[in-house]
């Protein structure tokens, strides 16, 4: 089983105060801390696991600048057998169907039975597997948590949809599903592996290694663009309940009796 | 179309016959013909030996002339009409009005057609109806290839669909072959009057910074629409509208995705839209036993108990529980949130909650952004007194 796995990385919303730049077209970026994307690790470490019991390799992309890199690497480290940085000056600016239409030039380079991505990026709008599997002309599933390998033509796979339900579905290969978080135990990147990988070669592909003309990605070929950026209005935040914590509790206590909680 | 088959290429050889998902090439007088239901995948172009066939994909987007009407797709669940349905027509209603155009809905399903008149009663001026049963369930290649035909046919300006795990399926799939833009989880929609564009208004980067992006070329313009955001619009007994019934060509489109089944979770009896009063825990919680002091309070206030999907990720409680932009929305009366910090995608599932009360550790816990009442401190203190107290009160 031959698997793609689309990555990226993310400004880590737990470590940032992300604040937009003077024209508010913008999000000031200089200082902020990224880390991999989580739905990306899960799809990743699931990635690895089909490799472990039935072989092939996992090759990790992301499109990205040289800092991309680092992501690259570290999922090498937890035991990705390829990266591949995409970068190229014309992909700046891409919309989601400029990334899609990328990604599809990478995967179509080689031959892949398998495109895994995460069910959406924390600065995403968790459009790319659906996107991707729609130009390559495979079938998709999204909201994936279960990937059974049935054989070398089809899998089987459990999806979340609304409710609370599972649907299981027979898939033709060659396929992209979005992976959905929890669907495995992601494992820790191991010290050795991170020298390992340190020292492995990673491919980087421009417009002209895929044969993509640079007016059909980035911004020149972006059908949406973002008008601006604005901080949302805060709405009031909590009422904090205060006092020793027989008080909370009696003020909460009555609060549950007076809405409706307690009767 | 532009897919082109070159006749004096093409040696009949039926590679591309083969290679095509949806059956959309046939051999016509030995010479290969593929019909409407065509997508432009390329499967063909790559099968065939002697590059008979090209695609000519749509460079730039196409024309905004000619592209009138707003349209929302209508979605189901075993044949009832999901809540975003309505929302969706409220909204849609309103940026119809606002443009002076025509609003239509699409539904697809099998023995769906009594479901139209619920539609027309809340706001639509026609429903495009395709009934049939291969459509009894969701797959996202007949109803990508099928909405993606309706809407070149009928070239509407705007389209919407809810950003449920059905519309973020296959919605990209139709605005890539339709070779449009796609805005996905909108919180907010509105028009330009100057140049009747849709300003499509989501969440970026954790919902810390509002993003509005507007599709100025590209038709019609696209936008998954996150559920309870809106509000449905009134309903208007006897109001009636134009059914068009559409002819689903299904024989020209093989599914490469097949349902086998459908898993509801019978363990437990989970109906977190329907209660009053939620308990939900979070990471705080630290392990799966400690869920028995949320099942205890919720017995006592009668209520559900959800989860952030911290705590399902960690096993400890079934993902029926999930509430969030992956699990469940809901909107109780009272939602009492223990020991979780409260993500952005936490907070979508929850957020049109009557009252919300967070217990939580972290006096900055985003939890407390949008909460009604918060209380710091340890759930295991508090969550034991607040038993302790309503036993005492009972007895």
């Amino acid at each position: 089983m031959e698997i793609f796995v689309c990555v990226k990385r993310v400004p880590d919303t737990g470590e940032n105060e992300i604040e937009l730049d003077s024209g508010s077209n913008g999000i000031k970026r200089d200082d902020l801390v990224y880390s991999i994307n989580e739905w990306d690790n899960y799809a990743v470490e699931e990635a690895i696991q089909i490799r472990e019991k039935h072989g092939g390799s996992v090759t990790v992309v992301t499109v990205d600048n040289e800092e991309g890199d680092e992501v690259l690497r570290r999922e090498m480290a937890m035991g990705a057998d390829r990266g591949v940085l995409v970068m190229d000056k014309a992909f700046e600016g891409s919309d989601g169907r400029g990334i899609a239409s990328i990604l599809k030039a990478v995967v179509e380079k080689e031959h892949y039975d398998l495109v895994l991505t995460g069910v959406q990026a924390d600065d995403g709008a968790a459009q790319i597997g659906g996107l991707l599997a729609a130009m390559l002309g495979w079938p998709y599933a999204s909201i994936v948590n279960e990937i059974e390998i049935l054989d070398e033509k089809k899998i089987r796979i459990h999806r979340e949809v609304a409710g609370g339900n599972l649907e299981v579905y027979e898939v033709d290969l060659p396929c992209v599903l979005s992976v959905q978080t929890g669907i495995n135990e992601p494992r820790y990147v191991p010290i050795r592996g991170v020298m390992k990988a340190a020292g492995l070669d990673v491919p980087v592909y421009g417009t002209a290694d895929l044969g993509l003309s640079p007016e059909s990605v980035g911004e020149a070929g972006a059908t949406v663009k973002v008008k601006n950026y604005f901080v949302p209005e805060a709405g009031d935040r909590a009422e904090m309940l205060e006092g020793s914590t027989e008080e909370i509790i009696d003020k909460l206590i009555d609060l549950l009796k007076s809405k409706g909680g307690v009767r | 179309m532009c897919l082109f088959i070159d006749p004096d290429l093409c040696t009949a050889c039926e590679a591309c016959v083969e290679s095509c998902p949806f059956g959309a090439i046939t051999l016509v007088d030995d010479l290969a013909q593929a019909d409407e239901t065509c997508n432009l995948c390329g499967a063909c172009e790559d099968v065939c030996p002697v590059q008979a066939i090209t695609i000519e994909k749509k460079t730039g987007a196409p024309a905004a002339d000619g592209y009138e009407g707003v349209w929302i797709f209508a979605e189901h669940r075993q044949g009832k009409l999901a809540q975003v349905a309505f929302e969706l027509l409220g909204e849609g209603r309103r940026l119809a009005d606002q443009l002076g155009v025509a609003l239509g809905a699409v539904l697809f399903g099998h023995d769906v057609k009594e479901e139209a008149d619920q539609l027309f009663a809340y706001g639509a001026d026609t429903v495009y109806l395709a009934d049939d049963p291969a459509l009894a369930g969701f797959t996202d290649d007949m109803y990508g290839v099928l909405l993606a035909k309706m809407i070149n046919e009928h070239q509407p300006e705007i389209v919407l669909c809810g950003a449920t795990s059905i519309g973020r399926s296959f919605i990209p799939k139709v605005a890539t072959i339709l070779g449009t833009g796609l805005t996905a989880d909108c919180t907010g929609l509105g028009i330009r009057s100057s140049d009747r564009l849709l300003l499509q208004t989501r969440p970026a980067f954790g919902g810390n910074i509002m993003a509005t992006i507007v599709c100025p070329a590209g038709r019609p313009q696209m936008a998954t629409v996150r559920t309870r955001v809106f509000r449905r619009g009134p309903y208007q007994e006897g109001r009636k509208g134009e059914l068009v019934e559409i002819d689903v060509a299904r024989k020209n489109i093989v599914s490469r995705t097949r349902l086998l089944e459908v898993v509801t979770d019978l363990s437990e009896k989970v109906n977190l839209a329907e209660a009053d009063v939620l308990v939900a825990g979070g990471r705080g919680l630290g392990e799966e036993k400690n869920f028995d002091l949320l099942r205890e309070l919720a017995d006592l206030l009668n209520a559900g108990v959800g989860a952030s999907r911290g705590a399902v990720d960690a096993g400890w409680i079934s993902y029926a529980h999930q509430v969030g932009q992956t699990g469940k929305t809901v909107s109780p009366k009272l939602y009492i949130a223990c020991g979780i910090s409260g993500a952005v995608q936490h907070q979508v599932g929850m957020q049109s909650s009557d009252v919300i009360v967070a217990i939580n550790k972290d006096p900055n816990a985003p939890i407390f952004d949008v909460a009604n009442y918060g209380l710091v401190g340890d759930l295991f203190d508090i969550v034991p007194l607040m038993i302790k107290r309503i036993k005492t009160a009972r007895s």
